[in-house]
């Protein structure tokens, strides 16, 4: 098994009397993609401070390459961060921005600015280096900020919720470009979201925090086929839940039927209260005498509407058993 | 390192905040001398030179007519400031930007100069020097921060609530009065504060348009050409006694109004 | 809508502006092109101040000394200013400039009066030098050029530390993570980003500086006394002994122009773009 790259080792964090991150502990390989994934106040992005240097935690290690560097600042990781606002620096151009870290390792400016036009074709921007941070488009500073990251060639590149500022159509282009940049360059990536659909597209590691504590951990595919916590089924992507005797069945809102097919077992009986046409699928909610919510996906031509009275089935394979 | 550096600032905004404060400390220490001479021995405290300052007949008729100018030019500047202000943000004028230049224009110009030109022109006109005068040049120079402030304020997204008034049948003027007024009148209280400030302060055009009866900085450097005196350290310090009342008094009335 | 309506409202304003201020710049302007002596326009104002060195020394005066006034002022206020908004905990912040500029709501007169009582003969400093022992005999310190200097000091410490305090507070502070991130020590990080990002604000504050002091009467004639004039204290002489209102109109276009001078350097530093 080839050695982590960065180690997490039992990190707490508290801000006054608030803990952040309970007890958290990860592993991250060399040339992966890890996403943190996790609502507003999940700690993922203090974790992320603290990958980067910027918060010392109150307990716990950080090792990077094998070496301790819990308490050493940003300047002197092998980390960069690509920022939420990308922090370009105004008063210089492109290039200047792109070649300041080189610039802080006293590379001649020649070297400087060949590798940091070098940078900006990786990132798709060859020809902005004489340009101004104004002038350019969102996604073009994202880029900026990316090849600026990547200059200097860190270890881990860490990426504070890199796309929210961008509107739908070019952040599924971004996360397009972001996978592919990370595969040439072959430098790890540890990125933060909210947005599980970008979690999705992106990792091939996925950490699920809530409340300061890792949930679940895996690849994408398996947190959504396998969640193993209530919480990852229902953050991660939908779920229907159904309480049983002592556990929890989650069923994916795809695997769920409105009839009773062949090799289905029957959930009950609901009433449809909302069908909202999504493109491909209708996404159907429905309720049961007993208040048992259903949430299905049903290809668009199924012929169903408010009010209707339908079957939730499934298949056995298709119920996931989460521990109380 | 670090415990260095904060020692070190400390060291210098003290000293920093010493050389500030000099001045001042002198000024009203010494106004409490009860020797004729405001200069080291300190030998009071006397409040001999604060009577004297009240029973002088030529400072408190002085200290009336700041007040007087002080009140009426900010008045003036920031009624025209505020119609004027109202004026360009409601309505397309030709050469709009011009106008307000011309009208902010002011700001750029040294208080000596502005003063001068008065002079010369009520010189030409055959007007006699006055508080008149100078209350004119105080307008002079506060209509254009009036404005300024004001033009600022006046948003986009009030143009919907005045829009809603005319839809219920208001008139130009009540909307003015009842809509626009009181939306702005943080505004207009900035700029009436901000006015009345530099108005009750200013020297210079006091100075050349005014004769007999005449402002308190006028009087105050009329003083001074009896040399080192007790007496205008008394008033000096009645004068910033009375604004820092004042700042105070703006400051809670602002932080009244948090709850808006 | 009433067509005049808009004009009723910006007239006023406007008819003040030209009756009382461009107005009065004709006047001058007409009467500088006269002479006191009589007979009809001509460039003798100016000659004379372009050609009499007792005359245009008091520009070259007022311009090194609000030279100097600016660079010290700039030295001490900006050290000033980064301590207030960097060491001072946040909360502090706000009355720490209250204090810093408390002082100054003593009227601007008063003000240079109580730096002519700290800096006379037996003024509170020479006192205590001449107390300590450091000097046998009071130094000259008022009526000089250095009291002038040190009376406009005072004030525009005070006014640049609030500009520049502005411009550090409203600076992102991804900026400076983000130069630490790529390596920059605490020195470098002031040197490439946050000095250049703070220019803007050193610049208006300067200009400001340059603005206000060039102008003023007050503090020269009180603090620096006639031994050396500047171009406010020429001005108001050729108004009180002299009477000579078209030599003081000249003069007062002359400083004008320098001011406008001034703005036009100035005004490509009064904006950058935010990214």
């Amino acid at each position: 098994m080839s050695e982590a790259l960065v180690e997490v080792r039992n990190v707490s964090h508290r801000f006054g009397a608030t803990e952040v991150l309970a007890d958290v502990s990860l592993s991250i390989a060399p040339g992966s993609y890890t996403v943190l994934l996790g609502p507003s106040g999940s700690g993922k992005t203090t974790l992320l401070s603290i990958l980067g240097g910027f918060l010392v935690p109150s307990k716990g290690k950080v090792f990077i390459r094998g070496e301790d560097c819990t308490a050493l600042p940003p300047a002197k990781r092998p980390t960069t961060t690509v920022f939420q606002d990308y922090a370009l620096f105004p008063h210089m151009s492109v290039g200047g921005n792109v070649g300041f870290g080189l610039r802080m390792r006293r590379v001649a400016r020649d070297e400087r600015d060949r590798l940091a036009r070098e940078v900006l074709a990786i990132v798709g921007l060859p020809e902005a280096f004489g340009r101004r941070p104004h002038q350019l488009s969102g996604g073009q500073r994202q880029r900026v900020a990316l090849a600026r990251a990547l200059a200097v060639e860190p270890a881990v590149l860490l990426l504070d919720e890199p796309l929210g500022a961008l509107d739908l159509k070019l952040r599924r282009q971004m996360q397009d470009e972001l996978k592919a940049i990370q595969q040439r360059v072959g430098t790890a990536f540890i990125h933060v979201t909210h947005d599980q659909e970008e979690a999705m597209a992106l990792a091939n590691h996925c950490v699920v925090l809530n409340r300061g504590r890792i949930e679940d951990e895996g690849p994408p595919e398996r947190i959504y086929l396998r969640p193993t916590s209530r919480f990852s089924a229902t953050f991660m992507g939908e779920s229907t839940i159904m309480p049983t005797a002592d556990a929890w069945l989650a069923i994916r809102p795809e695997h769920l039927r409105l009839s009773r097919e062949p090799g289905t077992t029957r959930l009950g009986e609901a009433r449809v209260t909302a069908v909202v046409f999504q493109g491909g699928f209708k996404r159907v909610t429905a309720e049961a005498t007993d208040g048992q919510a259903f949430i299905a996906k049903v290809p668009a031509e199924t012929n169903v509407a408010p009010g209707d009275k339908v079957a939730p089935s499934c298949r056995a394979e298709d119920m996931i058993h989460l521990e109380r | 390192m670090r415990a260095a550096i904060k020692f070190l600032s400390a060291g210098y905004a003290a000293a920093i905040y010493a050389f500030i404060f000099l001045p001042v400390i002198v000024l009203v220490v010494f106004s409490l001398q009860s020797t004729a001479f405001p200069i080291p021995p300190f030998t009071g405290p006397s409040l001999r030179w604060y009577k004297a300052v009240l029973g002088d007949a030529r400072l408190t008729s002085a200290l009336a007519n700041s007040l007087l100018v002080a009140a009426l030019s900010s008045f003036i500047a920031a009624a025209l400031g505020f119609l004027a202000a109202w004026g360009f943000a409601r309505f397309t004028l030709p050469g709009s930007a011009l106008l307000r230049g011309l009208i902010t224009l002011p700001l750029t110009v040294s208080y000596l100069i502005i003063g001068m030109g008065l002079l010369v022109l009520f010189n030409w006109a055959g007007l006699p020097k006055s508080l008149t005068a100078a209350g004119i040049g105080h307008v002079v120079i506060n209509l254009p921060l009036c404005f300024a402030i004001i033009y600022s304020q006046m948003g986009d997204h009030q143009i919907n609530i005045e829009r809603a008034a005319r839809d219920l049948g208001a008139r130009e003027w009540q909307v003015l009065t009842m809509v626009t007024l009181p939306i702005m009148w943080p505004a207009i209280f900035a700029s009436l504060f901000l006015s009345m400030t530099f108005s009750w302060d200013e020297f210079v055009i006091s100075f050349l348009l005014t004769r007999f009866d005449t402002t308190l900085p006028v009087e105050i450097w009329n003083l001074l050409r009896s040399g080192l005196n007790p007496k205008t350290n008394a008033v000096g310090s009645m004068v910033f006694g009375v604004s820092v009342l004042l700042a105070i008094a703006f400051e809670l009335i602002l932080l009244r109004r948090k709850p808006a | 809508m009433d067509r005049a309506l808009p004009w009723a409202l910006v007239g006023p304003a406007l008819l003040w502006t030209v009756a009382f201020f461009v107005l009065p710049f004709l006047a001058m302007g007409l009467l500088s092109l006269t002479s006191q002596d009589g007979g009809g326009l001509t460039f003798a104002n100016y000659a004379q101040f372009f050609t009499d060195p007792s005359y245009y020394r008091a520009l070259t005066n007022s311009l090194e000394v609000t030279a100097l006034v600016t660079v010290i002022s700039i030295l001490l206020a900006y050290p000033f200013a980064w301590i207030l908004a960097e060491q001072v905990p946040e909360r502090w912040q706000r009355l720490a400039l209250l204090l810093a500029v408390l002082p100054f709501w003593t009227s601007y007169v008063v003000r240079s009066y109580s730096w002519l009582l700290v800096l006379a003969e037996q003024g509170v400093i020479n006192d205590a030098l001449t107390g300590v022992g450091l000097v046998a005999e009071p130094v000259q310190l008022a009526n000089t050029r250095t009291a002038t200097i040190i009376g406009f000091v005072h004030f525009f410490v005070m006014l640049l530390t609030l500009t520049i305090f502005a411009s550090l507070k409203q600076l992102s502070p991804s900026y400076r993570k983000a130069a630490a991130d790529l390596g920059a020590s605490p020195l470098r990080v002031f040197v490439h980003v946050i000095l250049p990002l703070t220019l803007p604000g050193i610049m208006v504050g300067a200009f400001l500086t340059f603005v206000l002091a060039i102008g003023d009467y007050i503090t020269p004639q009180i603090l620096g006394g006639n031994n050396e004039l500047l171009m406010p204290q020429l001005i108001m002489m050729q108004i009180g002994r002299r009477g000579d209102f078209p030599l003081a109109s000249a003069l007062s276009l002359i400083l004008m122009a320098v001011v406008t001078v001034a703005y036009i350097a100035c005004a490509r530093w009064l904006k950058i773009e935010r990214a």
